[in-house]
């Protein structure tokens, strides 16, 4: 074999042997994904990483104490990071114009003033 | 309370098979096949070292026992009760993984019971543990069915795994000639044989999700012996290098 990788998943796909029809068997193939961790009930899910694993029991498996095992957690989601669909790069030009719309920007209304006053008011 | 002798019993055989597959269990940290599961497995070790010393610390604090780390150091090989399953050396990682399999399985439905058990700490201690080891377990069945629909050689060695350590497992349950009824009456729990039948509830709809074949369990004999202090070559050894350090100076306050 050519090309003996550090990595015995690489040497299980027998890449190298150019011409020959290469099959994966199913578990073989492992997968990146990406972990989302929730710190309290009802908060949103944060990226936090990702793990390799040949399936998505295993991810979230592999997860739990990969970024569940110091910080408070009370779940996590997994997802395949090929299954992300994601602009590309060279799109970043669509987002150009947004800093010229400030007006756009709920972070303009001053009403947390307005929100002490009635509080104190009570 | 007239059963303490029946309770050490019970406490020492548990917290003994914890303690020494924890330690075998870390000897995989920084070897295990993936960065993932080398973490998970190490993890999962340090949680058994855990449980081993909750329940020295009850031997210690409820029964007039020594000290957790002098118990866990100090001890001679035949002062020990762990099955021979713990004791026996690594191995490749399918042996490796049945083993945490079948073990945690079977802790499984052992801490479950406790949580009616007459003895006060039992109760507690079982609460405490439930979270980690629905953890242990699931990771174990997640591999278990990976690796056995993971092509045949894959598959071949798993269920080769199977067949060698069912035996050493069922020894998990052997139960004290001198103090089992006591503990069954006096509802500490109910018992190796009872157990036994769970535990082996517990496995089978695992086993059957990946094709495995559980052997007869009416033609193996179960490894016993561990119990009563008789042990296999390889235990000597891992209690030497397990207490180096603490032995080095065993007065020394850490």
């Amino acid at each position: 074999m050519s090309n003996d990788s550090l990595d015995p998943r690489v040497n299980r796909l027998k890449l190298g042997a150019a011409g020959e029809v290469i099959k994966v068997e199913e578990g073989e193939n492992w997968n990146v994904y990406e972990v989302f961790h929730q710190d309290k009930r009802g908060a949103h899910h944060e990226h936090v990483g990702c793990v390799h694993a040949p399936d998505p029991l295993l991810a979230l498996v592999f997860a739990k104490e990969q970024f569940a095992r110091r910080k408070k957690c009370v779940n996590l989601w997994v997802v395949k990071s090929a299954d992300i669909l994601a602009f590309d790069v060279e799109d970043e030009d669509m987002f150009a114009n947004n800093l010229e719309k400030t007006y756009r920007d709920a972070s303009g209304f001053k009403v947390m003033e307005k929100i002490n006053k009635f509080k104190q008011s009570k | 309370m007239s059963n303490n002798a029946a309770l050490k019993d019970l406490i020492i055989k548990m917290a003994d098979d914890e303690l020494i597959l924890g330690h075998r269990n870390s000897e995989w940290t920084g070897l295990g096949p993936v960065m993932e599961e080398d973490i998970a497995f190490s993890s999962m070790a340090q949680d058994k070292i855990g449980h081993a010393w909750a329940l020295y610390r009850i031997l210690h604090e409820d029964l007039g026992g020594e000290h957790p780390d002098r118990f866990a150091f100090i001890r001679s090989e035949k002062a020990f009760q762990s099955s021979h399953l713990v004791e026996l050396p690594n191995g490749e990682y399918d042996f490796s993984l049945m083993r945490h399999f079948l073990f945690d399985q079977a802790e499984t439905v052992r801490y479950e019971s406790l949580q009616n058990s007459s003895f006060a700490p039992f109760q507690l201690l079982s609460k405490k543990v439930k979270g980690e080891l629905k953890y242990h377990t699931l990771h174990a069945d997640a591999w278990i069915m990976q690796l056995s629909n993971a092509g045949e050689e894959s598959y071949a060695r798993m269920q080769t795994a199977l067949n060698n350590t069912i035996a050493l497992a069922a020894g998990i349950f052997e139960a004290s000639p001198e103090h089992e009824a006591t503990l069954i009456a006096d509802k500490v729990y109910p018992g190796e044989k009872e157990l036994y039948h769970r535990w082996q509830e517990r496995i089978y709809p695992v086993l059957v999700k990946s094709s495995l074949n559980l052997p007869d369990m009416s033609t193996i004999t179960p490894v016993y012996g561990g119990r009563q202090g008789f042990h296999t070559e390889y235990l000597q050894p891992l209690l030497k290098e397990m207490g180096e350090v603490f032995n080095l100076d065993t007065e020394a306050s850490w």
